[in-house]
């Protein structure tokens, strides 16, 4: 199913034009705007006029997360406040919080990108949709809920949180479409289990999920606990929030919405951009927002880009699901980790649940890491000997994979915090320490 | 001749079996035999309690892990060398014993040993043919 049948179809050479002459606009644009980009563009010597073609676009420097705080609140803004009417902001936990803002344009793009993103799952005006990502600032809560409206389905803004609700109305209700993270969607249905709600027997029929990295396992874990089918969508507040991509039924990549998007791959650590079906950092310009467009915005994300048509017919260039951020990968012992590889691991183990959190610290001079996983309630031993020899199984998986020795701490069921939003999975107290 | 045992795991931390004993105790649940097992990280604490559902449902309701699972209830005579001619009778028929636990009966001259067993039904047959005491699940709950 489409919503924009035409564009998500368009060959690359239409789909060049139209970058290319929205590239240009937004040169002039911002330039007129921002004196931070009038500099920007002085760095890369290319005035906006000068930019002929979509290649032009990288003789521009990149910007990143430190640029956004730098000009907090409103100093990238390229249209005053009274043309803003929605302000969003990121969680901040990291330093100063990003701040972005829309006019009513942005967000009827935000909406339409929205619909496309539900479409790719066959979301119709017929269909109840619980949107359980928080509303407020995050973008996620009115991001899905934009989108679903201008589909014309029947939005249930519930928020995050509240499980036992969330269960009722989705059974009361007889909910279709489940908005929310992956970790949440675990958490529901163990929720459910507790109620004596059979999930699997709802109406349910898919959940797109997104808003944080997710393995295969764990999909394949929430598609046979709820018997849905699930779709990664993908987006960050810095580009509109989510949007930005969304897999299709065929699940094969994510379509990237490129006429608004503009996707480029590059080496992290040089800069260079990447050709097609290599791995690097993804690095995105906005081509047509108003309010808060950003020019070769560094995600963190690593992907792969690949513009191979699509079975379900679109041709909008595809991203693999993104397994990590540059910044969450964790180098312990000077080897790289990512949190998505250690689930990977324990997801296929029985005796464990897909909870568990890696407490990172450093014992003298040695990085020391403890993976620490609830026990299963359907498989417990009454013997000492099967949880060690449990502990050695993850052990020695988790080593084979991560060429790195763990620790493994099994827990009691329930004792890895739940989250509503995003999971936190990795605990680094080398930082604290100040390392 | 199989006796239910409940089995918990707990990490090892501060007040944990504190907790736990007193969840039983509040909701009238009675400790029979108690033994515990443990690592530096957890332990596994096995229980044969007056009602062994409604600890379980008692447990489960209070987000504890719980399982059940069969162990023999073997009297041996509460004096030196009664537990260990029981087991040169397992020893002698091959009969490997996973754990054993005890108490002691009221006012008799019996001992009561928990045995877990891997092969159970093997081990059951073993100590009938030599005449050793099986206590029912029934038996040891009227105790």
């Amino acid at each position: 199913m489409f919503w924009d049948k035409k564009t998500e179809t368009l060959d690359r050479k239409q789909m060049t034009s139209i970058q290319t002459e929205r590239l240009q606009d937004l040169a002039q644009r911002v330039c007129a705007a921002v004196p931070f980009y009038q500099e920007f563009f002085s760095k890369g010597g290319v005035k906006p006029e000068g930019i002929k073609s979509i290649e032009d676009l990288q003789r521009l420097p990149f910007l990143s997360k430190h640029n956004l705080r730098d000009t907090y609140p409103f100093g990238l803004f390229c249209r005053p406040l009274k043309d803003v009417v929605e302000i969003h902001s990121s969680s901040g936990t990291t330093g100063k919080p990003v701040v972005v803002g829309y006019t009513r344009q942005d967000l009827d793009l935000w909406a339409s990108v929205m619909a496309r993103t539900l479409c790719c799952g066959g979301v119709t005006e017929k269909d109840v949709v619980q949107n359980a990502y928080g509303y407020g600032l995050f973008t996620g809560g009115l991001g899905l809920h934009y989108g679903a409206q201008k589909i014309g389905a029947s939005v249930l803004p519930i928020s995050g949180g509240n499980s036992k609700r969330q269960i009722m109305l989705m059974q009361d209700f007889g909910t279709d479409v489940l908005c929310c993270t992956p970790s949440y969607s675990l958490c529901l249905a163990e929720i459910a289990e507790e109620m004596g709600v059979d999930i699997k027997s709802l109406k349910l029929r898919v959940a797109f999920l997104g808003a944080e990295p997710w393995s295969d396992s764990m999909r394949a874990e929430i598609e046979k606990k709820l018997n849905i089918m699930t779709l990664d969508i993908y987006g960050l507040t810095e580009i509109i929030g989510p949007g930005v991509a969304s897999e299709c039924e065929y699940k094969d990549g994510l379509h990237i919405n490129e006429d608004y998007f503009f996707p480029e791959i590059i080496n992290p650590d040089t800069g260079e951009v990447l050709p097609y079906g290599e791995e690097g950092e993804l690095v995105i310009t906005t081509l047509t927002k108003e309010a808060f467009p950003v020019i070769r915005f560094r995600t963190r994300d690593i992907t792969v880009l690949n513009p191979e048509p699509c079975k379900c017919g679109r041709t909008l260039v595809r991203m693999r699901r993104v397994g990590g951020r540059t910044d969450d990968m964790l180098i312990i012992r000077g080897v790289n980790v990512f949190p998505s590889q250690i689930e990977d691991v324990l997801v296929k183990i029985d005796g464990v649940s897909p909870h568990y959190l890696i407490v990172v610290d450093r014992k003298g001079t040695m990085d020391d890491v403890e993976v620490r996983v609830e026990v299963s309630e359907g498989n417990l031993f009454d013997e000492i000997k099967r949880f060690e020899a449990l502990e050695r199984k993850i052990k020695n998986e988790l080593e084979s994979v991560l060429g790195i020795s763990t620790r493994i701490k099994l827990m009691e069921p329930h004792s890895v915090e739940r989250s509503m939003g995003k999971a936190i999975r990795v605990q680094d107290k080398r930082k604290l320490k100040g390392n | 001749m199989i006796v239910k045992q409940i089995c918990v795991f707990l990490e090892n931390r501060k007040g944990r079996l504190a907790e736990l004993t007193h969840l039983l105790g509040e909701n009238k649940i009675n400790i029979r035999a108690i033994s515990l097992a443990d690592t530096s990280d957890f332990g596994i604490v096995r229980l044969i309690v007056n009602d062994t559902e409604k600890a379980h449902q008692v447990l489960k309701k209070a987000e504890l892990t719980a399982t059940i699972n069969n162990v023999i209830a073997v009297e041996v005579a509460d004096k030196p060398g009664g537990l260990a001619s029981v087991l040169a009778i397992l020893q002698s028929a091959g009969q490997n014993v996973e754990y054993l636990y005890g108490f002691l009966e009221k006012k008799t001259d019996k001992a009561i040993m928990i045995f877990r067993f891997d092969a159970i039904d093997a081990a059951v047959n073993v100590l009938k043919e030599h005449g050793v005491s099986l206590l029912s699940d029934q038996e040891l709950r009227d105790l």
